[in-house]
């Protein structure tokens, strides 16, 4: 992975509910400084000076508590530990609820040329945002060649060789009104252990495709903002291969099949590719199914309890009719 | 398997015909082609993916190929960054 620094942090294109607002105001030269764990540390202890496992490479969260505690030691006019504390190369300093560090903390912090940041969150909501945004940034990553696409709600991964018409099969699937997410080069991010999280690979060069004959195209322009998605999640993956007549391919879907993308098992299909076969169609009756399996209900074997049932009322049938012509 | 390190030495970098121009030959070899940078990896054969690896200006790509004629198409491919993809 890259070197995920201060500035770095500072440059995440976060919104809303994600949205960190924070700011630098002291210590610019250390915004070079890298972040190299997804955690945050209070550093009460350490103020008052307790150093013992003090988690010097984490960023030093300075809540209400943690400020008042400066203005105290300001007044009393002890620096020996403030020196200790400077001393460490945290990452960065963070204060919360828009508080100011004291003068003496801020200059400290500047001759040790660590950066000092602020945001208007209150210290509990910026704690659970701030680990959000790292453990994506610090979550697993791979970079996959395929197409992804949200089809009725699901995110849908198409996987295939160059040329097998994975770009063509998610252009009907827009002009069909569902989104494209990335074309071509789809990041996946492992968070939370268990859900995969897929976006373009690159996001400045936005929704763009490459289709054989008309070169690249531009999603956002030819079909609107509708047609496209940022993110989404890793719902389905299909595998589209040229038809081999030597295989065989489920037919009854009974079995549940699963990929293996860092480390998370995600139900996958493999279609074969022949001329005259609607490959977007099947993929959206890939979606639908799917959702009814969420919702607990799976059409194969639904279908295979009816038949077992007929099967057992025709027996049922046969031998009372058997017994009753013989009685 | 064949790997080989390349530099971008064209001043524009890897824009829209250098990567047309690596795909198609990339697309003449049966081989798996891979290029990474800076820890991404991608498909050669796919024209989307190489514009996304943003490779500018004397940026270091390593050239991947797995297959039946892996050493003709690193050979085939690192010879166009050479060539500074027939550009300046």
């Amino acid at each position: 992975m890259k070197h995920f620094t201060v500035l770095d942090l500072l440059d995440l294109d976060l919104k809303e509910h994600d949205a960190l607002d924070l700011q630098c105001i002291g210590g610019r030269p250390g915004l070079t400084r890298e972040i190299r764990v997804p955690d945050i540390n209070r550093p009460g202890l350490a103020l008052t000076g307790f150093f013992d496992s003090f988690g010097d490479d984490r960023i030093q969260l300075f809540g209400r508590g943690e400020t008042a505690f400066l203005h105290k030691l300001e007044q009393s006019g002890e620096t020996a530990a403030l020196q200790e504390y400077f001393g460490h190369q945290m990452p960065c300093v963070l204060f919360t609820h828009n508080l100011d560090p004291t003068a003496r903390f801020f200059e400290m912090a500047e001759a040790a040329q660590c950066p000092v940041l602020k945001t208007h969150l209150p210290s509990s909501e910026l704690s659970s945002r701030l680990i959000r945004a790292l453990s994506n940034v610090f979550a697993s990553v791979e970079t996959i060649h395929g197409v992804l696409a949200e089809v009725f709600g699901i995110g849908v991964l198409i996987l295939g060789d160059s040329g097998v018409g994975k770009s063509e099969t998610a252009l009907e699937l827009v002009e069909r009104g569902h989104r494209l997410v990335a074309d071509d080069a789809v990041e996946v991010r492992c968070i939370a252990g268990n859900i995969l999280l897929g976006q373009g690979a690159n996001k400045a060069l936005g929704h763009h495709m490459e289709i054989r004959g008309l070169g690249i195209i531009n999603i956002t322009h030819l079909f609107g903002v509708g047609a496209i998605r940022e993110s989404k999640q890793i719902q389905l993956v299909v595998g589209l291969e040229y038809w081999d007549s030597n295989k065989e391919y489920d037919r009854i879907g009974a079995e549940e099949r699963h990929k293996d993308i860092l480390g998370v098992k995600v139900p996958a299909l493999e279609i074969p590719v022949k001329p005259g076969r609607n490959i977007p169609i099947i993929i959206e009756t890939a979606a639908r199914n799917e959702r009814l399996k969420k919702m607990g209900y799976y059409s194969a074997r639904e279908f295979n309890q009816s038949v077992l049932k007929w099967l057992e009322s025709e027996n049922a049938r046969s031998a009372y009719f058997h017994t009753k012509h013989e009685g | 398997m064949v790997e080989r390190d390349v530099t971008v030495k064209n001043r524009a970098g890897i824009h829209a015909r250098p990567a047309a121009l690596i795909v198609q030959t990339a697309g003449k070899f049966d081989s798996q082609i891979l290029f990474s940078k800076d820890g991404e990896e991608i498909n050669a054969k796919s024209i989307m993916g190489i514009i996304t690896l943003g490779a500018g200006h004397n940026s270091v790509i390593s050239i991947r190929a797995e297959g039946s004629d892996e050493q003709e198409a690193v050979d085939a491919l690192s010879s166009l960054f050479d060539k500074r993809f027939e550009e300046e």
